[in-house]
């Protein structure tokens, strides 16, 4: 499967990443060449192997349902660009 | 031309954990903003998340109670959109592997038949946090606090062909997670809610016509209003020779219809895969059969011991059985008072109808089930006739003392030694030869004039079945 460059420009904006149109040309080509490559991967059949998760055997590991979080809210909107009344400040989002 | 409607409900329910799905911080409505949201459910780098071990033991009992599949394995995903209310940049959920596959919930419709609806899927994810968007001029505020809150979508097979089934659909699954206790089922506050697909098709087809989505019904009769408004909708569309576009819509009480929400860019673009952050799930069969074995008693299964234990009515059992809190009141009052026909009387009746007027629930009722055994006993029992009952019921209400001794207060006991009312009887004949002669001539109305003298007399508290007897005898 190849991609245009069309394509990669609504991926990278799907992602919110800033691409220039003389880029979408060049990441078309190389991730075309990453899909082709799976493709070969595709080709084996592996219906009867249990996709792996994880290198080791290990499944979720679970926590009891605790609160253990205590309210650090000034910290973390210390660290954020605008806030108010309590609130993160974002521009506005039309619904 | 015949019409079918065709509808499937999506409905979210939040689970009753103390914590959160991925985190450790307080899942708890009403705090101030973001004072509930941790480093994990804010996405700050290098967190990871760890799994509420409460929230599988959740999804399990509700599948168990639906006699669904549970997924040995399942797997959760991450749907990715972009959003400020959610902070990785997606939502993880589960999506090719759900918890529960495939149950089946019956419901009861008004003319009486029930109806088997399937449940498709039921999966857990993560709520989003809230956008404010009227606080700031040019400026959207965010609140992450329900942000990561655990959520169980429950998704229906598109069984149900009208308003009507898509409400008693609700109603049931409202119902039964109250039972389970997975789910406060506080619609107002939003931790159960739920989108309508809707499509109609000519009576006959088999296929199914373009769908439309309903989105954030916080209500049951806002499920039915909306329901009923996009079914004839689409019918005027398709009659006119127009075409249904699929589309997510938004409905609007105020006005009462249905409008086309304008779609966030591409969102249906969601790019699922699985979350690398997350191992696959397993559960064993011995620890699904471990929650199996601690399953309440479920409506259906109350509903049928109601009616044999109890000799009631369907409709009685079922109403019942819907709340569990009040199941419990009535079991309470129907085993002290050894009366379960007059239980269920006073708590579908008297009881329902103060709590709906002073809008309480039966769990917060100023008349406790000891209590209203204690008065159906004195009904039983012959001291108090129906109406002295509803004085008693009412001054309990108010908290004047204990139904016995508002009894004793007002010197409320119906009076049914025949000798005594025999005596009343002759008193009120002898004052008033002039009706009697009426009555004797054939005034048969009259008779209801000596029955309220005798009662006026006794101050309503001869017994009004003795008072008819004892009159026709006399006359």
């Amino acid at each position: 499967m190849a991609l245009e460059p069309g394509g990669i420009l609504h991926i990278a904006h799907l992602a919110r990443l800033h691409l220039l149109e003389d880029d979408a040309e060049r990441y078309a080509g190389e991730l075309s060449a990453i899909l082709a490559f799976i493709e070969q991967m595709n080709a084996v059949d592996t219906g009867g192997v249990t996709p792996m998760a994880h290198p080791f055997e290990m499944t979720q590991p679970l926590r009891a349902d605790i609160v253990t979080e205590q309210d650090r809210r000034e910290e973390y909107q210390a660290n954020a660009p605008a806030v108010r009344d309590g609130l993160y400040v974002v521009p506005k989002v039309i619904e | 031309m015949m019409w079918e409607a065709v509808v499937g409900l999506e409905i979210h329910a939040q689970l009753a954990t103390r914590s959160k799905i991925f985190s450790g911080a307080p899942a708890a409505a009403g705090a101030e903003p973001n004072r509930q949201a941790c480093a994990i459910d804010l996405a700050l780098p290098g967190v990871l998340p760890v799994l509420n071990a409460e929230v599988l033991r959740m999804a399990v009992m509700f599948g168990l109670a639906t006699n669904a599949e549970i997924a040995s394995r399942s797997v959760f995903a991450r749907k990715n959109y972009f959003y400020p209310d959610l902070p990785k940049g997606y939502q993880i959920s589960q999506y090719e592997l759900p918890v529960v596959k495939r149950g089946v919930v019956e419901i009861a419709l008004d003319d009486g038949p029930t109806k088997r609806i399937g449940i498709a899927r039921a999966h857990l994810e993560e709520d989003a946090g809230k956008s404010v968007h009227d606080a700031f001029p040019g400026e959207t505020g965010v609140d992450l606090n329900r942000a990561g809150v655990p959520l169980l979508e429950i998704v229906s097979e598109p069984d149900m062909n009208s308003a009507g089934e898509a409400m008693a659909y609700m109603r049931t699954i409202h119902s039964l997670v109250r039972y389970l206790g997975i789910c406060d089922g506080n619609m107002e506050a939003g931790s159960f809610r739920c989108d309508a697909n809707v499509s109609v098709r000519r009576s006959g087809e088999t296929a199914l016509g373009t769908r439309t989505e309903i989105k954030n019904l916080n209500s049951f009769r806002f499920v039915g209003r909306a329901i009923t408004y996009e079914i004839e909708r689409q019918i005027e569309t398709l009659a006119g020779n127009g075409t249904v576009v699929q589309e997510t819509r938004l409905y609007d009480a105020v006005a009462d219809e249905t409008r086309a929400m304008r779609d966030k860019e591409e969102a249906n673009d969601y790019r699922y895969f699985p979350d690398p952050d997350l191992l696959p799930v397993e559960l064993s069969p011995e620890y699904i059969e471990r929650i199996r074995a601690e399953l309440p008693e479920l409506p259906d299964v109350k509903r049928q011991r109601f009616r044999s234990e109890y000799a009631l009515g369907e409709n009685d059992a079922r109403r019942l059985t819907a709340i569990r809190e009040i199941a419990d009141y009535f079991e309470a009052v129907a085993n002290a008072s050894r009366q379960p026909r007059l239980a269920a009387n006073w708590v579908t009746g008297d009881l329902a109808a103060a709590l709906h007027r002073a809008n309480i629930e039966i769990t917060h009722s100023p008349v406790g089930p000891e209590e209203l055994a204690t008065l159906i006993v004195r009904i039983a029992d012959g001291t108090l006739s129906g109406k002295m009952a509803k004085e008693v019921f009412e001054s309990v209400w108010r908290r004047e003392g204990d139904p016995d001794s508002v009894i004793a207060k007002r010197g409320l006991v119906q009076i049914s030694n025949p000798a005594a009312i025999e005596d009343f009887v002759d008193q009120i004949i002898a004052a008033h030869p002039e009706q009697v002669e009426q009555f004797r001539t054939g005034k048969e109305k009259v008779f209801g004039f000596f029955v309220g003298q005798v009662m006026k007399l006794t101050r309503g508290q001869a017994n009004p079945e003795q008072v008819n007897q004892a009159l026709r005898r006399k006359l």
